[in-house]
């Protein structure tokens, strides 16, 4: 329930202006809750940022969401996987 | 990977009924500035509360859509983990909150210049909301509402 959660949230964000990027970890669901834009991570549920104290990884995956922001010049919804 | 495999017999059954409520409209708002000039919000469904902070309510049907604002400067060690989902792995989480708010490395990025800045307070919410009116009619607007207040020009949004 929490993809469904932040993706109605990024939904409602983007269309006060403001770009989101959403982390999914199903990508199923991320297809049916339709965010702008989304990064599918393969970690499981509890795991959104990979693993615990990584902190390599972690911002990694970060810089991918924002480079999803940064190049992707719509229309949307996107949804991209993580690694590339 | 996350698989609905993970989850519990009961859990299964009812995703597998449950409709989907999705974005509608197909928002877009195209980043309009380089990163390196940009301030960055999270939100977290993680359901964690900064000290002193109002726990999230485990006990209201469909999920409690309440929403909690966290400080930039908060120790993110400090963070309580108010999630009553039993349906995933809280240990990570709890051992490393970055895992699902990862604030300290949002700011790092914004040292190393490679973000303008962190947005002062950022959002907390607890995920597993079933039914979803209140957060559409209610929450979903003040959150926004509250990007745009903190000057947020992009949000990144973590599930559980």
């Amino acid at each position: 329930m929490c993809n469904q959660t932040v993706g109605l949230t990024a939904g409602a964000i983007e269309a006060a202006g403001v770009t989101t990027v959403t982390l999914a970890l199903l990508e199923s669901i991320a297809k049916a809750v339709r965010p702008p834009r989304a990064l599918w991570v393969p970690y499981p549920h509890g795991f959104p940022l990979g693993a615990p104290h990584d902190a390599a990884l972690q911002t990694r995956i970060l810089r991918a969401a924002m480079d999803l922001a940064v190049e992707e010049r719509g229309p949307g919804p996107v949804l991209a996987r993580f690694p590339g | 990977m996350a698989k609905s495999s993970e989850l519990t017999l009961k859990n299964r059954l009812f995703l597998k009924t449950y409709r989907w409520r999705r974005v509608e409209g197909a928002p877009w708002a195209a980043l309009e500035k380089p990163l390196s000039e940009c301030t960055v919000g999270l939100v977290s469904s993680a359901g964690f509360v900064p000290p002193g902070v109002e726990p999230f309510d485990e006990t209201v049907r469909g999920g409690d859509s309440s929403w909690r604002k966290v400080a930039a400067d908060v120790d993110p060690s400090t963070l309580a983990d108010c999630h009553r989902s039993e349906s995933f792995d809280h240990k990570g989480m709890e051992a490393d909150p970055d895992l699902a708010f990862p604030l300290t490395r949002l700011r790092e990025l914004a040292d190393a210049g490679v973000i303008g800045g962190v947005a002062r307070e950022h959002v907390s919410m607890m995920g597993s909301i079933t039914v979803t009116g209140p957060l559409q009619k209610e929450t979903l607007p003040a959150v926004a509402a509250h990007f745009r207040e903190v000057g947020a020009d992009l949000v990144l949004l973590v599930p559980v």
